[in-house]
C-alpha cells in the first residue's frame, strides 16, 4: 500500500473499523448476563495526582488529564450505574489539591465512589480525604455483585506515627519511587478483620469486586507495586467463586490472575509509569509482561495515560480502555483460559511492535 | 530496522523514479515527488480536461458557481479573505457553508481530504461539492454527465483521455480529471526553502531565522506541522482540537455528539449535515472518526504560502497570522482566559512567547510563500478586507 495514498478500500475499511471501535465507548456495550437487568457498566477514572503550585495555580497539565476523563465519561452512552475513582486525587494531600480535585470531579454526572491513594493519606492521614470523600473501607451491592473498597495504602504503625518530624516529610517520603526510607502498603489487621466479618456474610457464589489503589499482590517492592499483606488478603477472597481485584497506583495496564481472583490495574490520568522489572518473589503472582505499551510520545501530553469503563457480566469485569493518542485497548477475563486476556492484542501475532527511536 | 529497511526501499524507489522522469516532474525544491495513483497517471490531455471542468460555472444549480469560485487560482486557490466559502445565490444573497475553503495548492500531498479528512482522496474529494445544497447545490451529479456527454469539446476530450465517450463516461472518468489538474498544483522553492534545503543563508532575515528556531524549539510548531530532512509539508495529516470552534460549544457537545451518533448519517449525509450546520460543523473529526479523540479536531493545514491565504483556521474566525500564533500562545484560546476546552488536544498548552517572538513565528510564516504567490497581499498581521 502506497503509504501517502491509501486505497479507498483501505481508507473504508479503516473508517469502519474506527467507526466500530469508536462507537462502543458511546453507544452500545454488550453485555452478558442471563438477565439483562443484572448486566450493568461503571466507569473508572485513576491517579490524578492533582498538583498545587501556588495561591490559585497548580499544574496545568494533570488538571487538564482529570477534566479530559471526567468530560468523556459524561459521555459515555449508555450512561454507568456509577464511577469509581481509583485514588491519589491529590499529589502532596494537601487541602488545595483534594478541593481543587473535587471540584473537577463534582462535574460528573454520576454517583461516585473514591478509593484511598497513599497521596491522598500520608499528609494528614486521611482527615481531610473522609471529610469530603466519607468512611476509607467500606462495602456495598449493586445488581448482584458485591463490591468492596479498602484502603490499601496503610503501613506499619512505627513508620506512619514515629518516624518523622513533620506531616509534610512523611508525606515525602511515602511520596518517592525507590525510597529506602519508604515503606510497604498494606491493609492491615484491622481492616481484614473488618473485611473477614463483611465477607462472612456474603454467599460464595456473590460475585466480588475489590476496589484498591496498590495492587492486592506482590509484583515490585521499590515502587510499593506491592501489598504486604497480599497473601493474607487474597486467602479471605480465595472461597469465592469469582473474584475482581481492580487497583490503580501502577499508571499502566496490568492483568494477572491468581487462583480465582482476576487482577485489573487501570491507568492513570496524569502520568504514565513504565513496567517495572518483576520481582522473583511469588512465582504465582507475577504477571508476565505481554504486551508492552509503546513509548509514550513526549509532544502528546495525554500520550499514555487514559481512563476506562468497565463492563461487569458474568460476575467478570471487562475492563475498556480509552487510550489518548492511542489504540483503545480492552482487556476481559475469558472464560476458555480461565483469566484476563487483552481482546486484541494477546495474540502476539496481533501486536503492534514497540516504536524504535534513532 | 524496519523503518530502516522502508526507508531503503523508498529512496531506491524514488532513484528509479528520477531517472525515469524527465526534469520537468521533478518537485519544486523542499517537497517529495507528488504522489500519483496507479490508476490515475498524469498526461496533460487529462490536466487540460481537469482544468476546464474545474473552472466550468454549469456544474452548479445556478450556473454561477464552479470549483474555482472558492479555489480561486488568483488567490492561491482560496476564496481569502472570505471567512467561510460562498456557494450558489438564493434570493440573491450566496449560500455560506461553515468552513474555510483550503486551498488547493499542495492538497496533493494530504493523506486524506477536506477539514476533517471525510474523504480519502482528491478524486474522491472532487465529486462532493457539486451535490453540496449550500456549495454548487445540484441534486445529483446526472446534469454534470448530461453536460460531459454531449459537449462536443468536452465529448471530444474525454475520448481522447480516456477512450470513452457517451454513457461510458461516468464520474469517475470527471473526478480523475480533476484530481490530475488539482495535482499539478504544488508550490515549495520558498525562501525557508532556499535557505533550509540549499543553504542559502541570506534567504531568510533575521527575525525569520529566529522565527525558526521558535517554530521547532520553543513554539513547539513543528510537532505537528512537520519539517524533515529534505523536504517539508509542514503537516502531520493529523487531526487535532486545538481550541478553535469547539470553544463556542462547550456545553452542548453530550447533545450535538448524541444527536449525531444516533442519526447513523452515512459520509455522504456527513458532508451536507456540517456545512449546512455550524454547531455540528465544531464536532470536527468526531463526525468521521466517532471517537473521543476526534471532537473537536480537524486536519492539521500545511503552512506553505499561509501567509497569502487569510483568514485562518477551519472556520476562518482568526484574521491574521499574528491572531493564530497568540490563539496558540494562550494554550488554546483565542482570547488570554477564557476557558479552555475539555477536549483540547495534549500538545496544546501556553508557550509563553513574548510579544517579539510572536512576530519573529509571523515573519518565519511569511518565509514559507511560493515565488509564483509572493505579490498576494499578506495576511500576517493585518487584516485584508474583501
Amino acid at each position: 500500500m502506497n503509504p501517502i495514498v491509501p486505497s479507498r478500500r483501505d481508507f473504508l475499511k479503516g473508517a469502519a473499523a474506527a467507526a466500530a471501535a469508536g462507537v462502543v465507548p458511546m453507544s452500545v456495550v454488550k453485555l452478558a448476563f442471563a438477565d439483562p437487568a443484572l448486566d450493568f457498566t461503571f466507569g473508572y477514572i485513576s491517579d490524578a495526582h492533582i498538583q498545587h503550585i501556588s495561591g490559585t495555580k497548580f499544574v496545568r497539565n494533570w488538571d487538564r488529564g482529570l477534566i479530559r476523563a471526567v468530560a468523556e465519561t459524561n459521555l459515555l452512552n449508555p450512561k454507568p450505574d456509577f464511577v469509581v475513582f481509583g485514588g491519589d486525587l491529590g499529589q502532596l494531600g494537601m487541602k488545595e489539591e483534594l478541593d481543587h480535585g473535587a471540584e473537577i470531579m463534582s462535574k460528573l454526572r454520576h454517583k461516585t465512589y473514591y478509593v484511598m491513594g497513599e497521596h491522598d493519606y500520608y499528609l494528614d492521614l486521611g482527615e481531610y480525604w473522609s471529610k469530603l470523600f466519607g468512611p476509607q473501607w467500606h462495602s456495598f451491592d449493586h445488581k448482584g455483585v458485591h463490591f468492596i473498597v479498602l484502603n490499601s495504602i496503610l503501613t506499619f504503625d512505627d513508620w506512619t506515627f514515629n518516624r518523622w518530624p513533620s506531616a509534610e516529610q512523611r508525606m515525602l517520603e511515602m511520596a518517592g519511587l525507590d525510597n529506602p526510607n519508604g515503606s510497604p502498603f498494606m491493609v492491615g489487621e484491622k481492616q481484614r478483620a473488618w473485611l473477614k466479618a463483611d465477607l462472612d456474610k456474603v454467599a460464595k457464589t456473590t460475585p466480588v469486586v475489590v476496589f484498591s489503589h496498590s495492587p492486592l499482590q506482590k509484583l515490585y517492592k521499590g515502587w510499593n507495586f506491592w501489598t504486604d499483606d497480599a497473601d493474607e488478603v487474597q486467602a479471605l477472597l480465595r472461597p469465592f467463586d469469582k473474584v475482581n481485584v481492580i487497583y490503580g497506583h501502577v499508571h499502566q495496564i496490568q492483568y494477572n490472575q491468581v487462583g480465582n481472583i482476576a487482577f485489573n490495574a487501570v491507568m492513570a490520568t496524569a502520568w504514565p509509569w513504565p513496567y517495572p522489572q518483576t520481582y522473583a518473589h511469588a512465582e504465582h503472582a507475577m504477571p508476565v509482561l505481554t504486551v508492552p505499551m509503546n513509548r509514550a510520545d513526549p509532544f502528546h501530553e495525554r500520550d499514555a495515560t487514559g481512563w476506562q469503563f468497565i463492563d461487569v457480566h458474568t460476575g467478570r469485569v471487562a475492563l475498556n480502555y480509552n487510550l489518548y493518542n492511542n489504540t483503545a485497548r480492552t482487556v476481559a477475563f475469558n472464560p476458555a483460559s480461565g483469566r484476563p486476556e487483552d481482546k486484541l492484542f494477546q495474540d502476539p501475532a496481533k501486536r503492534i511492535p514497540p516504536q524504535e527511536h534513532y | 530496522m524496519k523503518r530502516i529497511l522502508l526507508g531503503f526501499v523508498a529512496a531506491a524507489a524514488l532513484v528509479g523514479a528520477a531517472a525515469m522522469a524527465a526534469d520537468a516532474t521533478a518537485p519544486p525544491l523542499g517537497l517529495p515527488p507528488v504522489p500519483i495513483p496507479a490508476d490515475n497517471p498524469q498526461t496533460p490531455e487529462k490536466i487540460a480536461l481537469g482544468k476546464k471542468l474545474f473552472e466550468d460555472k454549469r456544474f452548479s444549480s445556478t450556473g454561477q458557481v464552479a470549483c474555482a469560485t472558492c479555489h480561486d487560482a488568483q488567490k492561491a486557490f482560496t476564496d481569502s479573505p472570505l471567512t467561510t466559502s460562498e456557494g450558489i445565490k438564493k434570493g440573491g444573497k450566496p449560500l455560506t457553508g461553515t468552513r474555510n475553503a483550503p486551498t488547493v495548492v499542495n492538497a496533493a500531498y494530504f493523506v486524506s481530504q477536506f477539514w476533517d479528512g471525510r474523504s480519502p482522496s482528491l478524486e474522491d474529494q472532487s465529486q462532493h461539492p457539486f451535490v453540496n445544497p449550500v456549495e454548487m447545490g445540484l441534486k445529483d451529479h446526472r446534469p454534470i454527465l448530461k453536460i460531459v456527454r454531449s459537449d462536443p469539446a468536452y465529448a471530444k476530450a474525454f475520448e481522447q483521455v480516456f477512450g470513452k465517450k457517451g454513457a461510458a463516461i461516468t464520474m469517475k472518468e470527471v473526478e480523475q480529471a480533476i484530481a490530475a489538474f488539482e495535482r499539478t498544483h504544488v508550490a515549495g522553492d520558498s525562501p525557508f526553502d532556499r535557505y533550509y534545503f540549499k543553504g542559502d543563508a541570506k534567504a531568510l532575515t533575521d527575525q525569520q531565522k529566529r522565527g525558526f528556531d521558535l517554530f521547532v524549539n520553543k513554539g513547539r510548531c513543528v510537532s505537528c506541522h512537520v519539517v524533515e530532512q529534505n523536504t517539508a509539508l509542514f503537516t502531520d495529516n493529523r487531526f487535532h482540537n486545538i481550541g478553535v470552534g469547539i470553544n463556542g460549544i462547550q456545553n452542548d457537545v453530550p447533545a450535538l455528539a448524541g444527536e449525531f451518533l444516533k442519526a447513523k448519517v452515512t459520509l455522504a449525509e456527513v458532508d451536507v449535515k456540517i456545512l449546512g450546520d455550524k454547531r455540528t460543523s465544531e464536532l470536527g473529526r468526531f463526525a468521521i472518526s466517532r471517537d473521543f479523540e476526534g471532537l473537536g479536531a480537524f486536519k492539521t493545514s500545511t503552512l506553505r504560502n499561509v501567509a497569502v491565504t487569510p483568514p485562518y483556521m477551519h472556520d476562518g474566525s482568526l484574521k491574521t497570522l499574528r491572531d493564530v500564533v497568540v490563539h496558540y500562545n494562550n494554550g488554546g484560546v483565542t482570547k488570554e482566559g477564557d476557558p479552555v476546552n475539555d477536549f483540547l488536544s495534549g500538545g496544546i498548552r501556553p508557550l509563553n512567547l513574548t510579544e517579539a517572538e510572536i512576530d519573529d513565528l509571523v515573519a518565519f510564516m511569511e518565509a514559507l510563500t511560493s515565488p509564483q504567490f509572493a505579490s498576494l497581499p499578506s495576511g500576517a498581521r493585518t487584516e485584508v478586507k474583501p
